[in-house]
């Protein structure tokens, strides 16, 4: 199979498929991570999120379709390719025996290099001992461990699997500061997680997932767009439910007498404030999706999707391939 | 709410988990004492039959340092001759394995937290552990006991058999039920355990070669296990050792609670201090070196302590195997022509044939290592950073180089302890320690085996036990047992040359090595192509 090259891509997934024994886990997975960029990389426990992250980094074997992580295969390069990337997981297990230095400086060594002076800062900014034995440590700290050795490692891609589960809210801006500057380095950053204030502060572009396949992909102002935002307005004359389904995109519908509240999607916000406007508006607000409102969007399993066949891709997962 | 609040609902816990590993260990002890005795009466039907194999034995130092000193000239005790103590050690095992999965390891890793929350007492884990493990003793005593009197040995012989295994056992439930406070890791607990064992086995092993007038035979008291052997089932059938054993399981057992009231959950009495900031390791071959660093010491220790005293046995062997037919008997059993053999020779040659076995183990711990860093998630974040091959190949490597090293220092001690009696160390060591070194392919089979599961049937790797199991018992009871020869060659060290009792031959070592490393080279080309755990 021929693969051409993007030399703005460091990751790119194309199909990929993995099944354990009759669980299906990645089901034609989709994603393009661009080169010095912060991706997020989100959906809901048991998506596929690890899977897909622990196939970048050679740990499993794809059943089939492609994956590109810096230009090589992930399962056959795994040499070069694992020089250049650093890894932190959500759940960091330590040896028992060895302290957090000894630790950082290992796997900085076998990554190829660290930068002296970043271990230092990082350690610092971090407040964590590094004399302590990996027993000792708390979940937090565990994870702080694997943080300082992946952030003060010399690699172009970090692949970050929820790196913040068990940090203090301190520490976590701890943590987005030193990814900002990484990617101010020229590093690609992907980082997946559930902490929504989290992603809105980091991330350039987000890939939502859900069971095994992406359902959107984007920055989040055009995921907002395809969302939709709530309209509360009180008229001059009455309307009625028949009449305003006339617009496209609309949901939870409630009219009663003058006052009407429902769901529209963004892109036709526009026609139904002209038709709104017929009625004579008399006061009228509008909330844009928050991003809970989003994400519970995305995240809530669609009954249509159960019923997809799986070859045919859904319509909302091609309006957001196509930007 | 009362001192042992939740016991009762931690031991059926504890016994839903282990619901195979228990009936199936203690079926396995029952059958290999019962099935033994049944074997060498059918053999032997009568004592006159039997006698010219008893004599030499009683006489022969060399099995009783193995075996323990047969308690009676009598068909009955030949029949359990070689599994009351062997036996007695597995039952001491399977006390250790129980005690120690239901304290230290589930402490270590974070489960008894979770359980700690509930409406438990502190002392009821331990309690529960400690139940555990002595019902599961006292099963398999009483159940050995009664299979033996059905099989057609005198009663009251197998009532002591019985209480013998059940001092031993209890012993070991007190023991680890201590070691699993000391230390801050299953490893640690291993250690201390494990190592009271030997320290035990080698005691009584002195005690029992030592001669009757010899100060030396006092050493058997300091050991639990010569405790057990003081019972003397199918001999005297002293039952008064039965308290002493009691008394050192609750003194034990109350230290171990008094252990426990001075520690904090996850900790140890010994307190771990704080490390280096810095690493100086630059490559995973550092990393394995450094994580098995404490078990090799450990073994490097024990082999000079095993060396030391197959050495000094050497000594006492000498001054008793005078008589004519016992040495016309060992010349037999080396498979030698006559005149050509030394009976110390044939007592190194059994011996670091068994030592050969233990030093497998090591062996086989340090490549199973490879599926505890792969489960424990450990393997997760080093396998981003470096190559599935370094990292399996510095395990291997490791377990190649440190099971030789060991095997040529038990060599090496032997054959200085002995050289210091003959007044020859020269001679001593050039022959012993390339008969150690002769047993080094046999044990890098095994080795193999455990990296093939581990490459291949992940799931499976705890079999690589059972093959050494195996192993151990074609060596040990295929020539008691009569079974034809080929049963034994099915085992890599049927294939050992009898060094230093018989010449040294290449051919079977050169293939023995061929074959490991073609079995460790399919185990390798599996681990780099199946999944890793995550």
């Amino acid at each position: 199979m021929c693969i051409v090259e993007d030399m703005t891509s460091a990751i790119q997934v194309h199909d990929l498929r993995k099944t354990f024994g009759r669980t299906v886990a990645l089901d034609g997975l989709d994603l393009e991570v661009s080169t010095g960029e912060i991706h997020g990389f989100l959906g809901p426990n048991g998506a596929g999120k690890s899977t897909t992250i622990r196939i970048l980094l050679g740990l499993l074997r794809s059943d089939s379709g492609s994956a590109t992580l810096l230009g090589g295969d992930p399962w056959r390069e795994v040499q070069t390719l694992h020089r250049r990337l650093a890894y932190v997981p959500g759940d960091v297990a330590l040896w028992p025996n060895l302290t957090g230095g000894e630790v950082i400086d290992l796997l900085g060594k076998l990554r190829g290099g660290l930068d002296e002076q970043r271990r230092a800062e990082l350690l610092e900014r971090f407040a964590l001992d590094p004399t302590k034995k990996g027993r000792s440590y708390s979940k937090g700290n565990r994870q702080k461990v694997a943080l300082v050795a992946a952030l003060s490692s010399d690699v172009e891609l970090l692949i970050l699997d929820e790196p913040t589960s068990g940090l203090d809210p301190l520490m976590e801006a701890v943590f987005k500061e030193a990814a900002r500057e990484r990617r101010r380095q020229g590093t690609t950053i992907l980082l997946s997680s559930h902490i929504l204030s989290e992603v809105e502060s980091l991330c350039d572009r987000v890939s939502i997932i859900r069971e095994g396949r992406n359902v959107e992909s984007g920055t989040l102002e055009q995921l907002r767009h395809l969302s939709r935002t709530t309209v509360d307005a009180t008229l001059d004359r009455p309307v009625t439910a028949e009449q305003l389904h006339a617009v496209p995109g609309l949901a939870d519908v409630s009219v009663t007498d003058h006052h009407v509240v429902c769901a529209v999607e963004t892109q036709h916000l526009g026609a139904l404030l002209a038709l709104l406007g017929q009625h004579g508006i008399r006061t009228l607000t509008s909330a844009p999706p928050t991003l809970e409102e989003l994400f519970m969007d995305q995240y809530r399993t669609d009954p249509a999707a159960a019923q997809r066949v799986p070859t045919t891709s859904s319509t909302r997962g091609e309006a957001a391939t196509t930007r | 709410m009362s001192t042992f609040a939740g016991t009762g609902s931690l031991v059926r816990l504890a016994a839903r988990r282990d619901r195979v590993l228990i009936p199936v260990s203690v079926l396995a002890l029952v059958a290999f004492a019962a099935g033994s005795a049944q074997a060498t009466i059918d053999l032997y039907p009568t004592l006159s039959s039997a006698l010219d194999i008893i004599r030499p034995v009683l006489s022969n130092p060399a099995s009783v340092a193995l075996y323990g000193p047969m308690s009676s000239l009598t068909l009955d005790s030949f029949a359990v001759f070689k599994t009351v103590l062997l036996g007695g050690v597995f039952v001491c095992l399977l006390a250790y394995i129980v005690v120690r999965r239901h304290t230290r390891t589930e402490e270590e890793s974070g489960r008894l937290e979770l359980l700690g929350a509930g409406a438990i007492e502190r002392r009821s884990p331990l309690t529960a552990a400690i139940l555990l493990g002595t019902a599961t003793v006292v099963a398999t005593a009483a159940l050995t006991g009664a299979s033996l009197a059905a099989v057609g040995l005198d009663a009251r012989g197998s009532f002591a058999f019985a209480v013998c295994w059940l001092v031993m056992g209890l012993v070991w439930v007190g023991i680890t039920a201590v070691a699993a406070q000391l230390t801050e890791t299953t490893r640690g607990t291993a250690a201390t355990s494990l190592g009271a064992l030997g320290a035990a086995f080698l005691l009584r092993a002195l005690g029992d070669t030592a001669g009757d007038d010899n100060p030396a035979r006092l050493l058997s008291w300091l050991s639990p296990l010569g405790w057990g052997q003081k019972v003397s089932p199918y001999g005297d059938n002293r039952l008064w050792p039965f308290w002493l054993g009691l008394a050192a399981y609750v003194a034990l057992v109350a230290l171990a609670y008094q252990l426990q009231e001075r520690r904090d959950l996850g900790g140890g009495l010994l307190p771990s201090r704080p490390g280096s900031a810095r690493g100086s390791m630059r490559s995973v071959g550092a990393l394995t070196t450094r994580l098995t660093r404490g078990t090799l010491l450990g073994w490097g220790v024990s082999a000079v302590a095993i060396g030391s005293v197959v050495g000094s046995i050497a000594g006492n062997l000498e001054s008793l195997s005078n008589d004519d037919t016992t040495l016309d008997l060992m010349r037999k059993l080396a498979g030698a022509t006559a005149g050509q053999v030394h009976l110390v020779d044939v007592f190194f040659t059994t011996e670091l044939h068994i030592i050969a076995i233990a030093v497998a183990a090591m062996g086989i711990s340090i490549v199973t290592r490879l599926r505890t860093e792969e489960t424990s998630l450990r393997a997760e974040v080093l396998l981003t950073t470096t190559s599935r091959s370094a990292w399996a190949v510095s395990h291997l490597v490791v377990a190649l180089a440190s099971t030789a090293a060991v095997m040529a220092l038990v060599g090496l001690v032997a054959g200085m302890a002995d050289g210091k009696r003959s007044g020859d160390v020269g001679t001593s060591v050039g022959r012993l320690v390339p008969a150690a070194l002769a047993t080094v392919p046999a044990i890098w089979v095994c080795v193999a085996v455990a990296l093939l599961l581990v490459g291949l049937a992940p799931r499976l790797t705890g079999l690589a036990w059972a093959v050494l199991i195996t192993f151990l018992l074609l060596s040990e009871l295929v020539p008691v047992l009569g079974l034809p020869d080929w049963m034994t060659n099915l085992s890599p060290f049927g294939h050992v040359p009898s060094m230093p009792a018989q010449e040294g031959r290449l051919l079977p070592l050169v293939l023995l090595v061929a074959v490991a490393a073609a079995v460790a080279a399919v185990g390798l080309g599996g681990l780099r192509r199946r999944d890793i755990l995550a």
